[in-house]
């Protein structure tokens, strides 16, 4: 059993969490991810890791109201506990001499670029950072991603908040202007992971995306999570979740992605939240 | 008194209750039943049988034992040599070791070994009660991997007096048991059974570690731990590498049987979804095959098709599973090779259909199996709407990354010495994880030895 020692909601439909779970804080790197259990009768579901206090012993996670497990997720309050938590699984983002880099995070995925572009800018890289979402509500870590970055920029679809529009339109401009990045490392939809592709496609410059496919038991045992990447097979649980992202075939993973809609859409049916919730 | 000619059947459960549920097929002997095909056995001097067993156990004593009623002795007999006999008695190729070598066998057929075994191991499913804590030698073995292996090791070392903790990775113990073998093959009760004993003589069962990750190797060395065994298994699943193999409804075995043995996917209320298709078609000619497509059919499915690129004769599964499949509906197209899966033409996303390729037996290989041959031209398409893929898997990958010391063979597996030790010293290993997939006896045997072998350098 792993305790909540604390919970906080960061807008309607995304809370963070952090777990008890020394193990775990004591080996894990940004980048890599683990996979909980709620109770018994729970799904297994793999999460990002979102940050870590290894004196403490705290994992955190930061994670989106989908489905019906992080539905049953939600409902649990600090105190209470989670019933498996298992890690840290997956690769470590590779972050070694990386000088100037460009963040770029989307809704959810920002809690799991924000560690990224701390331990960069920790390191004393220089650290651009752009996160988008769609709308003012659903805004999060704002301030902790202008703490630790050279330059900012958050986007809202409707203009709601920051500027309007989709992240790949500050990151054409910063490209345009030729900013060097060593690397540019994008998180959050798969949509946006492919368009940030394609916008820094011509400039060369290399990507790093973090796939986030259905997964179980999260040590190569299944194959659930695979992906194409480079015209080869590769388990996002153990070659991953980290990959070049020239190379990932995101048409088929978004394909993949959608493989059990029908389940989450009956669990959302039958939830209130979501009624409310801007989706 | 004649011998009679046939085994004994076994009860099984109807064929129409059978589809619709998990409950187990095979109900077992009764008492009765069991003591006149026990009387079926000659006794005679060479013991094939028990050669043939890759655990040796007595064979024709404990059968003796149950001649004379005697099925407390019979157990202890089985005990001496194998640890998880209500496990083997339903899993094990009985066919091809004890069976296939009974001098009954050579006229009529063989004694029902693996039957009178489960029978023997069920009748004493409560015989755990009674163990006694033995006396710790204080020393301390890690255990990687809960599967039978791990069981098999942890248990030899843990009845020598060791203090041994199984680390799994999963949030349940049993490995290949727990998460493979399907409900109705081998209930899972009776898995939890073998753990609760192995749990009474002292044995500590730690879940959600990752050995390599959570965990790395030397650091259990740094905890205390004087040697460490890895039954890491062949978790990794093989893919074909063929077009439309990522399409939305294609598993791999391990992936679809997962969600149902482990998850529960089939129970009403379970979170984890499973797809239910309505034709399903299942590659593969082993065990995992038998039980992805018996599943299936469990599921809902009106058609299940087992894809196999031999002939039936060279099926691999055990044959009693093959006769259960096909008694409930499972068809076999043997001498076919998937070329390509096709998607739906109502969602592209997911899966429609599959195209198949005629073949023939050609020359044995290496291993003496005759080989398949494609036939030019004669491709044709069957309309299914899942494809699960059971063409075996390789040495879980994970374990690689815990230790550099630890070397591995060109097909993954970690390489041993004949005592069962790997090239880091104190580390050893056996099962799947060394051999690539093969059978649970077969991996329990590996790990009895090496638990044999920590035992011997550990007591000098």
């Amino acid at each position: 059993m792993f305790k909540i020692v604390a919970k906080k909601a960061l807008n309607p439909t995304i809370t963070q969490m952090d777990i008890f779970a020394p193990q775990i804080a004591k080996k894990a790197e940004a980048g890599q991810f683990i996979i909980l259990r709620v109770d018994d009768d729970g799904e297994r579901i793999p999460l990002t890791i979102a940050g870590f206090d290894r004196e403490k012993g705290i994992v955190r996670i930061i994670f989106q109201i989908v489905g019906a497990t992080t539905m049953i997720l939600n409902r649990k309050n600090a105190g209470e506990f989670i019933k498996d938590f298992v890690g840290p699984l997956g690769k470590a983002t590779k972050t070694n001499g990386l000088k100037k880099v460009c963040i770029v995070g989307g809704g959810v995925g920002c809690a799991i670029a924000l560690p990224i572009a701390q331990k960069l800018h920790n390191s004393g890289a220089v650290v651009h950072s752009i996160t988008g979402f769609r709308n003012k509500d659903l805004v999060i870590l704002e301030k902790e991603f202008r703490n630790c970055s050279d330059n900012y920029t958050v986007m809202t679809d409707d203009g709601s908040h920051g500027r309007k529009g989709v992240v790949t339109l500050p990151l054409g401009e910063l490209l345009v202007k030729n900013e060097k990045y060593d690397e540019i490392i994008a998180i959050g939809p798969l949509v946006m992971m492919k368009f940030v592709v394609e916008a820094t496609r011509p400039y060369g410059i290399p990507v790093t995306v973090s796939m986030n496919p259905i997964m179980i038991d999260g040590t190569g045992m299944c194959g659930g999570c695979r992906l194409t990447v480079g015209g080869e097979t590769k388990f996002a649980c153990i070659d991953g979740p980290d990959f070049d992202g020239y190379a990932v075939n995101f048409d088929e993973a978004i394909a993949r992605s959608k493989v059990y809609r029908e389940f989450e859409y009956r669990a959302r049916e039958s939830c209130n939240l979501f009624k409310k919730a801007v989706r | 008194m004649s011998i009679q000619r046939k085994k004994h059947e076994m009860p099984l459960l109807p064929r129409e209750s059978r589809i619709c549920s998990f409950d187990e097929v095979a109900l077992g002997y009764s008492e009765e039943i069991a003591i006149a095909e026990a009387d079926r056995c000659l006794n005679c001097v060479n013991q094939p049988c028990v050669r043939s067993c890759p655990v040796n156990i007595a064979i024709p004593d404990f059968i003796s034992k149950i001649k004379q009623r005697d099925f407390k002795g019979a157990y202890d007999i089985i005990s001496e040599n194998s640890l998880l006999p209500a496990i083997c008695g339903r899993v094990c190729p009985q066919e091809t070791q004890c069976e296939g070598s009974c001098t009954l066998g050579i006229k009529f057929e063989p004694v029902a070994i693996g039957r009178l075994e489960r029978f023997v191991a069920d009748c004493n499913i409560n015989s755990a009660d009674k163990i006694n804590r033995i006396e710790s030698k204080n020393k301390k073995i890690a255990v990687v991997g809960s599967g039978p292996a791990g069981l098999a090791c942890a248990g030899t070392l843990a009845k020598k007096g060791y203090e041994v903790t199984v680390f799994e990775a999963l949030h349940r113990p049993g490995g290949v048991l727990t998460y493979g073998i399907p409900e109705f093959r081998l209930p899972k009760y009776i898995v939890e059974r073998e753990i609760e004993t192995l749990k009474k003589y002292g044995v500590n069962f730690v879940t959600n570690t990752v050995i390599g990750k959570t965990i790395t190797v030397d650091e259990l060395f740094e905890d205390g731990f004087k040697a460490v065994f890895l039954g890491t298994g062949a978790g990794l699943p093989r893919f074909m590498n063929i077009s439309g193999e990522n399409l939305n409804g294609v598993y791999s075995a391990n992936e679809f049987l997962t969600r149902v043995n482990l998850m529960k996917a089939y129970e009403e209320n379970s979170n984890t979804p499973v797809l239910r298709a309505k034709r399903v078609a299942v590659i593969g000619g082993g065990n995992v095959a038998m039980d992805a497509a018996r599943t299936a059919l469990r599921l809902g499915a009106e058609s299940v098709k087992i894809i196999y690129r031999r002939s039936m004769e060279e099926l691999p599964a055990r044959k009693e599973e093959v006769e259960h499949a096909k008694e409930e509906g499972i068809e076999f197209d043997v001498l076919r090779n998937p070329v390509e899966i096709i998607p739906s033409d109502t969602d592209k996303e997911f899966v429609g259909g599959i195209k198949l390729i005629k073949c023939e037996l050609g020359e044995p290989d290496e291993r003496g199996r005759r080989r398949p041959i494609e036939l030019p031209d004669s491709e044709y398409i069957i309309e299914v709407d899942s494809v699960i893929i059971a063409i075996g898997t390789t040495p879980n990958p994970l374990i690689r990354s815990t230790s550099s010391d630890i070397k591995f063979n060109m097909r993954g597996g970690i390489i041993i010495n004949d005592n069962g030790e790997t090239t880091k010293s104190d580390v050893y290993a056996g099962g799947d994880a060394v051999t690539g997939a093969a059978t649970v006896i077969l991996a329990m045997s590996a790990g009895k030895e090496a638990a044999l072998s920590i035992d011997e350098k550990l007591s000098k």
